[in-house]
């Protein structure tokens, strides 16, 4: 194979571009796609401070990688899960990236600061580990940065990720989550920017560009996402990828560029006046925000 | 050849030279949810890998709850 830009031998090929690439022509093109993506949806304004949600694995840290190298004024936020050995040696992962490359990296930990790691939370709300991780993460992003005065939270939700949450919402069409679908979720009151700067961007890319920078990353998978339906809808999908490149993009960048008004209709009403949570001060329709209610059921107060 | 395998993490004694996309058939592994690393580098699909390279088969998909 050879690399498309330069003719020169290739270490990876992207099937969905008909393209293979050396190791300097794909870091290239993997900022390039990122640039694309932020231009297209918006995502940055230049003066912005963004805060990414760093797990440790090659997304959060490929994605602050990238950002920087273009420019973008960005810190971390590890948040320490509990998950035993796993949220240990993630944890090592984004602090040796932060201090090798010289940057800002914050740390929150759920069990230390907060009261209950994802573990604890699963086996009091007899619920999947991912529900309580996914709630406490978007708390705790979004309150780091309104407190520390990010703008922006980026998180590295990918290609292949978007794509997955689509084919579920989609199979059950959840018109209300089909409508909060999007690259960019506006600043609120209460809540800053959100931002997926690497929906063009699968995550055999970001582990490529990993590989390529020599940036060390959790390989692991998550003990507790074992069985999650979102790992068979990407089996699914890549099932398809395999027969017909471009699929996952053509769903995903179609739903976004034409799909995604039709459910216009099903978004909560923008206007409708949030309360706020009298136990941490949130944005929430009711008298206590969701993940107050998770951390009285988990960790209540002595 | 060595070939390193994760999640589970483990290693396979694999006769070579062979291409990377004969290895990933013979180990029934879609393309698109590994990369094939042989040292430190990448390799892509239509590279051959002798006997005594090393060889490491790595997962791409990683799960987590939707993104919403």
């Amino acid at each position: 194979m050879k690399c498309r830009v330069c003719r020169g031998p290739a270490v990876i090929d992207v099937r969905r571009h008909n393209a293979a690439f050396c190791p300097e022509h794909f870091l290239t093109h993997c900022s390039q796609q990122v640039e694309r993506a932020i231009t297209e949806h918006r995502m940055l304004e230049p003066h912005d401070r963004v805060l990414v949600a760093v797990s440790g694995g090659k997304d959060s840290l490929g994605l602050w990688d990238l950002l920087v190298g273009l420019g973008v004024a960005a810190d971390g936020l590890y948040l320490g899960l509990g998950i035993g050995e796993y949220s240990d040696d993630s944890g090592r992962y984004a602090r040796e990236y932060a201090a090798r490359r010289g940057r800002t990296l914050h740390e929150v930990d759920l069990a230390d600061d907060v009261g209950f790691s994802v573990p604890d939370a699963a086996a009091a709300t007899h619920r999947v580990p991912c529900s309580a991780c996914g709630l406490s993460k978007r708390h705790l992003f979004n309150g780091f940065a309104l407190e520390h005065g990010y703008d922006v939270v980026a998180t590295g939700h990918n290609l292949d990720d978007e794509a997955a949450v689509l084919l579920g919402n989609v199979l059950r069409w959840q018109t209300e989550y089909l409508a909060r679908q999007r690259p960019v979720l506006p600043a609120a009151p209460g809540f800053v920017r959100k931002v997926k700067p690497l929906v063009r961007l699968g995550e055999r890319e970001m582990a490529a560009y990993c590989v390529v920078r020599r940036i060390d990353y959790q390989v692991e998978e998550c003990p507790m996402a074992a069985g999650n339906r979102h790992l068979h809808y990407k089996e699914v999908l890549n099932a398809l990828e395999e027969r017909s490149p471009g699929t996952k993009a053509a769903f995903l960048h179609g739903f976004v560029e034409r799909g995604h008004p039709r459910f216009d209709d099903d978004r909560a009403d923008p206007e409708a006046e949030l309360g706020r949570c009298r136990e941490c001060g949130a944005p929430t329709p009711g008298d206590v925000c969701a993940f107050c209610r998770l951390r009285a059921r988990v960790a209540p107060s002595p | 050849m060595k070939v390193l395998l994760r999640n589970p993490r483990r290693e396979l004694d694999i006769d070579g030279p062979i291409t990377v996309t004969a290895l990933l058939q013979r180990l029934e592994l879609s393309p698109e949810a590994v990369l094939v690393i042989a040292g430190d580098e990448l390799v892509p699909r239509d590279a051959r890998l002798d006997d005594a390279t090393t060889v490491e088969i790595r997962p791409v998909i990683s799960g987590g709850g939707p993104a919403r």
